[in-house]
């Protein structure tokens, strides 16, 4: 019983640390776009408009719902939680820090989860949200909708390709799909075995790969509001609009984690093997931080791709780079 | 054995009640204003043209395709690439390594002839 209990406050609590964090990184993305474009941004609600996604959130409840004539009433309510769930999912197996011991007790290790698939849930579940994505941009019935719902999915299985192998890379590099015992491995108390020194090309592919998987700048071309006006949710209003955006901001925060598992050590923390679980939490989230700002520094930086160059990228570039850099990976491992 | 699934069990519950219960409740709060054309599909303020069910680009179809070739590769890659270390463990490492050279070897040809029939183009 006791256990159960562990696990369900475990659960709630990274739950709502995760929809908190989306949150906040909604604000951050118009606070941060606001100051590169020497604006205030959002600064009424609360200090520093820190309770501005609060307000966001309440105000989308009170929208009124518009579902389009012709549109498929039911495939169109059902798009948005088909979206916002997996990717709220893959949270489950991320290891935010060693064992955790509050006020005597012992919780465990802080994850929801520790699974010996753990890579392979997540890329399995992650890539369920492609069907929210399309399912929405058909079901609106309206042009944009659907070129950008296909557009979405096309590009968002092509990444995945560059994405699964990269992964490889570093499964092959630990031995385990378990991300524990994949960031347990760098853990070593000296940063030089971190991943991303040993396989500095996969990670710079995983990350711009990361970008490409969650739809965002440069490669927003499921969006991209010059040409498709705002893509696959163009029609949708109110909290179905909302649950898109925080699957979209919950898939972007865990890629920033998985970024920091798989090739900066995770938790791990520089010449400290085995710190308290707290300042390892505090490591993974300065990492994890920075890599979810970087999604946004990026998209007030570089300009737009086209949609081919982004196919090109992924089908010609990517992807044999992957494939090469874990025949190489396999190579030095297999032949050592 | 399937004890590290229960978190993840409750938590498909807590996320799917938390999507269903937001996209009823702002249905139910938000109200309903019947006019005229409020219905139509959003095409830049203008009358809407045609039906949207519109016939999609082959090269969605291609894609669709391929992906599903290489992620099936993947599928084999992941049992090798976890296992790799055990191999040149166990001294096989590299008899294990030629077999998968060949099998990669085999889908680059694929890739490669896809590439040069010009499946790969997309601003045709």
């Amino acid at each position: 019983m006791n256990d159960f209990l562990i696990i369900l406050i475990k659960t709630c609590v990274i739950y709502g640390c995760l929809i908190g964090a989306a949150a906040l990184m909604t604000l951050a993305e118009r606070k941060f776009s606001a100051w590169m474009q020497l604006r205030y941004g959002p600064n009424r609600v609360g200090p520093w408009g820190l309770l501005q996604p609060l307000a966001d959130g309440v105000k989308f409840i009170f929208k009124e719902e518009l579902c389009p004539d012709g549109a498929n009433p039911w495939i169109f309510r059902l798009a948005p939680i088909l979206s916002a769930v997996p990717a709220m999912l893959t949270v489950a197996v991320i290891p935010f820090a060693g064992d955790v011991n509050l006020f005597g007790v012992d919780c465990g290790n802080l994850s929801i989860t520790d699974l010996d698939i753990g890579v392979l849930f997540l890329v399995a579940i992650g890539g369920l949200s492609v069907y929210g994505v399309i399912l929405g941009g058909w079901a609106s019935n309206s042009k944009y909708s659907l070129l950008g719902g296909l557009r979405a999915s096309a590009q968002m299985i092509s990444y995945e390709l560059s994405l699964i192998l990269i992964i490889l890379c570093v499964v092959a590099m630990t031995g385990s799909l378990d991300l524990r015992a994949i960031t347990e491995a760098q853990n070593t108390g000296n940063p030089l075995s971190w991943n991303v020194f040993s396989q500095p090309l996969a990670f710079v592919i995983f990350v711009i790969a990361t970008f490409a998987e969650t739809n965002r700048h440069p490669f927003d071309f499921a969006e991209c509001e010059p040409e498709l006006v705002a893509g696959f949710h163009t029609e949708y209003s109110s909290m179905k609009f909302a649950l898109f955006f925080l699957g979209e901001y919950c898939a972007m925060i865990v890629m920033a984690c998985l970024t920091t598992t798989l090739f900066l050590g995770g938790y791990s923390v520089p010449f400290w093997e085995d710190a308290p679980w707290f300042v390892e939490l505090g490591s993974f989230c300065a990492k994890a931080g920075f890599f979810a700002f970087l999604f946004i520094w990026v998209r007030w930086t570089l300009p737009r791709f086209r949609f081919d160059q982004l196919m090109h990228l992924g089908w010609k570039v990517f992807l044999p780079l992957a494939l090469a850099n874990l025949l190489v990976t396999g190579a030095v491992i297999s032949l050592a | 054995m399937l004890e590290p699934y229960l978190p993840i069990l409750l938590l498909v519950g807590i996320t799917a009640a938390f999507g269903v219960v937001n996209v009823i409740v702002s249905d139910l709060l938000g109200g309903h204003r019947a006019v005229v054309s409020k219905g139509d599909s959003y095409e830049c303020g203008m009358a809407p043209e045609g039906s949207a069910r519109l016939r999609l680009s082959i090269h969605f179809y291609l894609v669709a395709v391929l992906f599903i070739l290489f992620d099936v590769e993947s599928v084999f890659l992941v049992l090798w690439a976890v296992a790799a270390k055990s191999f040149t463990a166990a001294g096989v490492g590299a008899l294990v390594f030629a077999e998968i050279l060949v099998f990669v070897g085999l889908l680059l040809a694929a890739l490669v002839y896809v590439w040069r029939k010009g499946g790969l183009q997309w601003d045709r």
